[in-house]
Order: C-alpha cells, then structure tokens, then sequence
C-alpha cells in the first residue's frame, strides 16, 4: 500500500490504536509481568503477607509427582485430542467436499458441536457415559463386557474428557477444512482424474499439500485451546479426580490459586504454562513464519 | 459407470454414520430432557421419549433464574463481541492506511502478543486487578478485559490490504477525511469479516467457563455456563432431566447466531483463505 493519509492525520492512527493498547497492557502485559513477579514470593497461611522466597515455589513444583502428573497428562490428554479431531475433521471435509447430493446439509450437521462449550461437551457426554444412567456405557458393557465408570475408574475419566473435548473441536477444524478446500482448483483435480490418478494420490499429492498450511494453522490452535479450554469438561465432570487421574494443568492452578489461596505457587504454575505456549509459538514461526498465521 | 455409483452410495453411508454419531449426543440430550425422573434413573437405560418436556423446561428455568442467566450471557456476549469488532477494526485501519509512524511495528507487536497470553497465564493477577478496580461480580470484569483482539486486528489488517489501492487514491482526490474514509467505504466492504467476527466471538464469550467461575458470584451477574454447572449437586442424585432441558435452552442462542450467520461465517473464513 503506498497512498496513504497525509502526515498530519498520523495523530489520528495513534488515537486509533491506543483503546486495543491500553486493554493489552492493562489486563494482559501488566498482569503477566505480575504472574512472573508473583512466582518469587509466597503467601503466609492467612494470605495477608508476601514473603520472597526466590525460586522455591518451581523448585517445589518441578519437585512434585502431583505436578508431574499433572504435566503429562495435560500433554498426553492435548496430543491425542488434537489428533482425532483434527484427523476426523479433515476425513469428514474431503469426503463431504466431493459433489454430491445434499452436502450442505452433512455439513451443516457436522458443525453444530461447535456451539457447545466445553463445560456443555462435558455434561452430555458424562450423561451418556454415565454407569448408572448412560445409554453408551450400558451398550459398551453389553457389547464387551467392559464396565467404564467414569466416576470411579480413572482411564474412564481421562478417555471420557478425551472424547468430549474431541467431539467439541470437530466442528471448529471442520469449518476452517471446508473453507480451505474450497479454494482447491477443481480443474487440478479434474486434470488429475484424465491421468487416472486414484482418490489417495489425488488426496496426497494436490489437496493435502494445498492444505497443509491450514492444517499447520489448525495443529497450533488446537493445542492451545485444548491444553486450556478442557478447564470445564473437568469442572463439571470430574473435579481432577478419580485419583487425579483427569488433574490437568489449568484445573490444578485453578484449585492452588482460588481454593488453597496459594497465590505464589498458582503464579509459578502460570509461568511454566507460558513457557509451554512459548515454545508453541516459536515452532509456529520456525516452521510457518508469518505465512500461516496470516493466511 | 457402475463402480462410481457404488463409491457414491458408500459415501452416503459414511456421511449418514458420521453425522449420525456427531448428532447423537444432542439428541440424546434433547430425548433426556423429555423424561420423567424415573425414566431417566430407569435400568437398563432405555432411548426413548418422554412426556415431561413441559414440565422439565419449567423446572429447569425456574430452578436456575434462567431469564436472567440468559440476559447477562447475551449482554456479557454482545458487548464483548461489538467492542472487539470496534476496537479491532479501528486498530487495523490505522496499521494500513496511515504509512510508517514511529512506533508501529512495536505498537502490532504489543497487540499480537495477546496470543501468547491466555487466561491462565495471567488469571491470579487480573483477578488481584478486578478486585482492586472494585470490578469483581460487575458486567465490567466479564466484558471491559476481553475488548483486544489479536484474531480481528489480522482480520481486519489483511482484507483492508486486499482492498484495491485506486479505491483510496479516488477518494484521497475528492479530499476524503481517513474517518469518512473507514465509515463510508472500508467498513461497508467487512461486513461479512465483521459477522464472521461476531459470530466467532459472540459464541466465544457465551462459552467462556473459568473466568466468570472465579470472578462472578451473585445470581445478579451469574451467566448461563455457570447457572447451569450449579444444577449439578455435588451430594445427591443429579436430575439429569432438568439439566438436560436447562442444557437445551442454554445452547439455543449460540446456536441460533451460528445457524443465521454460517453462511458468511464460512464466506468470511474463505476469503481469509484466499490471500
């Protein structure tokens, strides 16, 4: 863009962003900076006193098999719920993308767990899953035999926050799938359908390279909202437990922070999540740069 | 010719299974929200319909102050949403059509760093902020924070930069003033960015749970995820039913503003695609 408004409006670009600027220092920057100074400090018993206490409180989690547990199960939880939802969104976007009758509506109906929160994921699907209740986990039994109870059993729990979170992000990686195949040239498809390509080579050679930018875009976003949004799948379903079993990283802060009152280890904990989302961002520009991110 | 027809009817099938069981679980919680209580604590558990809708949904809404759970979602969600439109929309506009200013590389940065900052990151400060600025259990802490938007500011930066050049050159001639200029013709060309935007953040912030958990306490500013998460005794047999019917009725407006907007929500998403 090279015309542009004369110099003397230039006061008005800085009018302009200046609300966007002052919300992110004020409730974003500022208090980020705040977590990082937190984490040096920790709160007598009462919380009326800050006493410095250096690097204990990452001592004190790195130290911690709770945390640990923690950790890793974030990590694993956020890794298989991003693959299948990301895998089964892009095998529902090819094949609803090919011409056929009523498309619009599969799509349609494919979409719609996207208006569900978490938390609302959370309820129906431990309904359905429920021992005493749930028609799934009385048709499971039926079928083989297996007893899952969420509520004391705690792969259950993990593989239930699993499949609801899954069933959550479906619809919004569908969405960005469909998008992103409409602009895949169907002349190219056709040129490859007169050199009798099949379906697959088709599949691995045009459409996946052309949308590998979006899946990228989708891998990065899926992380991060998976990693902190399953908050409310384990709120309402499961509080952390059986036997921590679903004590994923958020609901672990959640509970130092607002029910044991431990401002300074809560802040600690807030720290290495950056960290987390920091290394994130930098594979993000390392392997996309801007490209991705804007596209 | 045979072989395509085969490949079409799989097809078929394999899209009726898939939306079959994404849809399954809504209307499972739609037949659950139908039934009595013994019904639903029936064994073994049966898919069936029951005749207790009415009953259900009064209870549920009742039992909830739903109205008002609903009004201060709508509200918090309406708010947020135009403020970020505003705020974004404006941003982007300065980024583009005012040349290089001293500061503006730092200026985006500072504004894309928000990405990098969610929730948990900053929750036990912002809440410590809230509490000082008196804003804790007011409309202020659940809407004034969330008004900056990394995702719009790209938004809005990247059409405006597909926007033909000739198009400001023709009215930098008739003499056009840069806020005439966003009003009359920038803002009318987004407008399907915009309600792609909308719809986006309007669902978003109907479906923000921990936030409003922790800094929202009275029924004056309580919203529909947390109304809800308080149906569920924690000590006695839940009334799936009642939930279930509170459920439905708290998924309606996103869902309404979704299926009204999908289609230049899609549209809105495809032409981010395109450049």
């Amino acid at each position: 863009m090279n015309s542009k408004f004369a110099k003397k409006y230039r006061y008005l670009a800085y009018l302009l962003i200046a609300p966007s600027i002052i919300i992110v220092t004020t409730f974003l920057i500022y208090p980020s900076l705040q977590s990082l100074y937190l984490s040096f400090f920790r709160s007598t018993p009462f919380g009326n006193r800050q006493i410095y206490v250096g690097l204990e409180n990452f001592q004190r989690l790195l130290t911690s098999s709770a945390y640990w547990n923690s950790l890793v199960r974030s990590l694993v939880f956020t890794a298989i719920t991003v693959f299948i939802s990301i895998a089964s969104a892009l095998i529902l976007a090819v094949v609803t993308n090919k011409n056929i009758r009523g498309a619009k509506i599969y799509k349609s109906l494919l979409i719609w767990p996207f208006a569900f929160s978490f938390a609302f994921a959370g309820i129906i699907w431990g309904v359905l899953m429920h021992p005493n209740v749930g028609i799934m986990a009385y048709y499971i039994k039926l079928l083989t035999t297996l007893n899952f109870d969420w509520i004391s059993n705690g792969t259950a729990a993990f593989i239930l926050i699993i499949i609801a979170s899954s069933w959550r992000m479906l619809g919004y990686n569908f969405i960005f799938f469909i998008a992103a195949l409409q602009n895949v040239s169907p002349e190219l498809l056709e040129a490859a359908d007169i050199d009798g390509a099949s379906p697959f080579t088709k599949f691995w050679r045009i459409t996946f390279p052309l949308i590998s930018p979006i899946t990228f875009f989708l891998l990065i976003m899926n992380t991060l909202q998976v990693f902190f949004l399953t908050f409310g799948v384990v709120d309402v379903l499961t509080q952390g437990g059986p036997a921590r079993a679903t004590d994923i990283v958020t609901y672990k802060l959640f509970r130092d922070a607002f029910l044991s009152m431990r401002t300074g280890y809560a802040s600690a904990q807030s720290i290495i999540l950056f960290i987390f989302v920091a290394i994130i961002t930098i594979i993000q520009f390392k392997y996309a740069g801007e490209k991705v991110f804007y596209q | 010719m045979k072989r395509k027809k085969t490949t079409t009817i799989f097809i078929h099938l394999f899209l009726i299974v898939s939306v079959f069981l994404v849809s399954f679980p809504i209307i499972y919680a739609f037949m659950v929200s139908t039934l009595n209580i013994n019904q639903v604590y029936s064994s073994p558990p049966k898919l069936q319909l029951g005749d207790n809708l009415i009953n259900n949904y009064r209870e549920a809404w009742e039992r909830s102050n739903m109205g008002k759970l609903l009004f201060n979602s709508s509200f918090i969600s309406i708010v947020t949403a135009v403020g970020k439109i505003i705020l974004s929309v404006s941003a982007a506009f300065a980024f583009v059509y005012f040349g290089d200013f001293p500061g503006k590389n730092l200026l985006f940065i500072m504004i894309l760093i928000t990405h990098m900052l969610p929730l948990p990151i900053r929750i036990v400060p912002t809440y410590q902020l809230m509490d000082n600025l008196g804003w804790l259990d007011t409309y202020y802490a659940l809407t004034i924070p969330f008004f900056a938007s990394a995702t719009g500011v790209l938004l809005f930066k990247q059409f405006y930069m597909t926007v033909p050049e000739s198009l400001l050159e023709a009215s930098l001639i008739d003499g056009i003033t840069p806020l005439r200029f966003l009003l009359s013709i920038l803002i009318p060309l987004s407008k399907s960015n915009i309600v792609a935007l909308f719809t986006i953040e309007f669902i978003w912030v109907w479906n923000q749970y921990l936030w409003p958990l922790v800094t929202t306490n009275s029924a004056r500013v309580r919203v529909v995820q947390i109304g809800l998460k308080m149906l569920i005794p924690s000590d006695a047999q839940p009334e799936w039913n009642v939930i279930m019917a509170a459920l439905i009725i708290g998924v309606i407006p996103p869902l309404l503003v979704y299926l009204t907007l999908q289609k230049s929500l899609v549209e809105g998403f495809a032409m981010q695609q395109d450049k």
